[in-house]
């Protein structure tokens, strides 16, 4: 047994943890920034798609890897602004837009894929992202090789982290998003624009869904395929409820699927199979589930969420 | 200038109209992403018209691919009648789906385990629902993203089944044995997938508009629904209603599985269903949450789904604009919707 364990536990599997949170805390921190300004985005499995699609065509026809991520972060502030349109703007049910916009996103990302590569036997690949050791840091036993020596947005990932907290605690936009998202009304009074908020929100929450899509075909996997995001937009869903529309923990959160997702992996290969993978998978969903229902007393979803705001109606 | 005004009434015509605007502007919408393939539009809407209701073989077709999405289109409807935001109608589906694999896999007599394959389907999927309404009754837990998140509960738990004690032993493939052939629905016209479970989702249809509309039970729903304390104040057990219709709405979601695996697959796969659980939101939507509506809605889905396979053959435009279609056409139908609570007014002279 103490073999398997030491086989599980070495420095790879601590960089595959911090490889499968990145994307994840990427998305995370984007579901969270639109839910705290109180716009629920269930658009986010679509946009990551359709990121990860753009971002990848945008560096395969061009050759450069940082052309495609701004392709596919200007994409996802693009369909976050289209989401914004729709439920804050346009004050509609926010869930069913989401659904819309997963939808629609999902179909033009397979669509224009299938119309700029054709139907191909091996799909078309990239040079993806290179790791990028730090040095010094990298030098650092087993956590140097695990952390810092890491593809470049896994860094943007680590300092996306402290900054998203900065940004919603510390700053006065932040104060802003977090007025919008638990009173409009008093936000309004204040000489707040709730409608600006909200949108500019749902868009940097969009940018950072566009660079989760971003990794996952452009430096985990170096191809689109049509199952590359499998529901991971859901996982971020899912996360920022059980991380508390927080920063900290959301990303914490994410941190601990990563390592469930990667000691799976490693169960899997080791033939120590004899719990099914996709009981693994399943847990963060059991999880959030059961941690809705427990923390339901405490009211900590922005009171806001879900809600659309006009102004003539009191 | 213009202004959006609240609207006090809305015309009888716009039942019909909205959806039929909300159509006309996807297609013209995604007119441009056939010109962007290169293809004529006319001509690619063409076929796909022709490929999907333009003989009695294609019409068979178009209603088969419709039955799962009529089947989810009203669960969709009931449970939003009552403002329980049921979004975890493909998870539901997936319950109703194993469900009915397990008792069309014993052998007994053809009628009887048509029969009980529905009650245990529907049973499933209705077990799946009642989570969400629970939690919302008893812990005030949101319901759109609980049911969201169990339709991943639900696929992770068919995808254990499948690759596990279910997987084909011979070919290794992650297939469900297939059902008895006795239990397979009986095809109604030779030659054709029309299936017996095409039937029932058109006859549930106006049964389910009856409930709604007709029956105390589709009253509470709708009072539920439109005003909980007036529902509240008038005697109404609000939260027995939402769990009432949580168990409908289920069932219904989950007899979408069941004709599934019992008319047209005979055995539970990964990809047994292709987002109708979602498409059921496209379908009530579009059918303006109104059970006889969901029909035609179904059935349009299903047409494009099907013309667009055929359309892509003959133009070489990606059968993916479907996809596109279906996202479009929610999004188009929610704008239209607007109309219904406001219109625009042409306010002053904007100087």
């Amino acid at each position: 047994m103490s073999v398997v364990l030491e086989q599980i536990f070495q420095v790879g599997f601590l960089a595959a943890i911090i490889r499968i949170a990145t994307p994840l805390a990427f998305a995370t921190l984007g579901e969270m920034f639109s839910e705290r300004a109180g716009v629920l985005n269930l658009g986010i499995e679509g946009i990551m798609l359709l990121c990860a699609m753009t971002g990848f065509t945008a560096t395969s026809l061009s050759g450069s890897l940082w052309f495609g991520v701004l392709v596919a972060v200007l994409t996802g502030m693009l369909m976050g602004a289209l989401h914004a349109l729709f439920t804050v703007a346009l004050g509609l049910s926010q869930h069913v837009c989401g659904i819309g916009v997963t939808l629609f996103s999902s179909g033009l990302a397979y669509f224009l894929y299938r119309l700029i590569f054709g139907q191909q036997s091996v799909p078309p690949a990239i040079k993806g992202f290179q790791t990028l050791p730090i040095p010094v840091l990298s030098d650092i036993p087993v956590l140097g090789p695990a952390v810092f020596n890491q593809f470049a947005l896994v860094y943007m990932a680590i300092i996306a982290i402290p900054l998203a907290a900065f940004v919603l605690y510390r700053t006065p936009w932040g104060l802003s998003v977090r007025m919008v998202g638990e009173n409009p009304r008093a936000a309004d009074s204040a000489g707040v624009s709730v409608i600006a908020t909200r949108f500019q929100a749902v868009i940097l929450g969009g940018a950072l869904m566009g660079l989760a899509g971003a990794f996952l075909s452009m430096a985990q996997f170096n191809a689109f395929t049509f199952g590359v995001v499998s529901g991971r937009g859901w996982v971020a869903i899912a996360l920022v409820v059980f991380g508390r529309w927080d920063p900290w923990r959301s990303a914490g959160a994410a941190l601990l699927f990563a390592f469930v997702d990667a000691l799976q992996l490693r169960m899997q290969a080791s033939g120590l199979g004899h719990i099914p993978y996709e009981a693994f998978l399943m847990l963060p969903f059991i999880f959030t589930i059961v941690a809705m229902a427990v923390m339901s007393r405490n009211a900590v979803a922005p009171s806001a969420l879900l809600k659309p705001f006009r102004r003539e109606e009191r | 200038m213009f202004r959006l005004e609240v609207r006090t009434s809305t015309p009888t015509w716009f039942n019909l109209a909205l959806p039929l605007v909300a159509i006309a502007a996807t297609l013209v919408l995604c007119s441009g992403l056939i010109a962007l393939a290169g293809a004529g539009v006319l001509e690619s809407y063409g076929v796909m018209f022709t490929a999907s209701l333009g003989d009695s073989y294609a019409i068979t077709e178009t209603l088969v691919r419709a039955a799962p999405m009529i089947f989810t289109g009203l669960a969709v409807a009931v449970a939003f009648r009552a403002k329980f935001w049921n979004i975890g109608a493909e998870g539901q589906l997936l319950a109703g789906a194993v469900a009915s694999c397990f008792v069309g896999a014993i052998p007994m007599p053809g009628a009887l385990a048509m029969l009980l394959m529905a009650l245990a389907g529907a049973a499933a999927g209705a077990a799946v629902a009642l989570v969400p309404a629970t939690l919302r009754v008893k812990f005030k837990v949101d319901d759109v993203v609980s049911s969201l998140l169990l339709n991943s509960v639900i696929y992770y738990a068919l995808m254990a089944l499948i690759e596990g004690p279910w997987k084909d032993s011979f070919s290794g493939y992650p297939i469900s044995p297939p059902i008895e052939d006795s239990a397979n629905f009986p095809v109604l016209i030779e030659g054709t997938r029309l299936h017996l479970g095409v039937i029932v989702a058109l006859i549930a249809a106006p049964l389910i508009w009856f409930l709604i509309a007709r029956t105390t039970l589709g009253f509470r729903i709708r009072v539920t629904g439109e005003n909980p304390e007036a529902a509240r104040y008038g005697g109404i057990h609000v939260e027995r209603v939402l769990l009432s219709t949580a168990l409908l709405s289920g069932a219904l979601a989950g007899l979408a599985g069941v004709g599934e695996v019992g008319g047209v697959h005979f055995q539970v796969m990964s990809d047994i269903s292709p987002g109708y659980g979602y498409s059921g939101i496209v379908v009530a939507m579009l059918a303006r949450l109104n059970p006889l509506g969901v029909v035609p809605a179904a059935i349009f889905l299903a047409a494009v789904m099907t013309g667009a396979e055929a359309m892509s053959r003959a133009t070489g435009v990606p059968a993916f604009l479907s996809d596109v279609i279906q996202g479009t056409a929610l999004l188009a139908m929610l704008v239209a919707l607007l109309f219904t609570a406001y219109r625009v007014r042409r306010v002053g002279a904007a100087t």
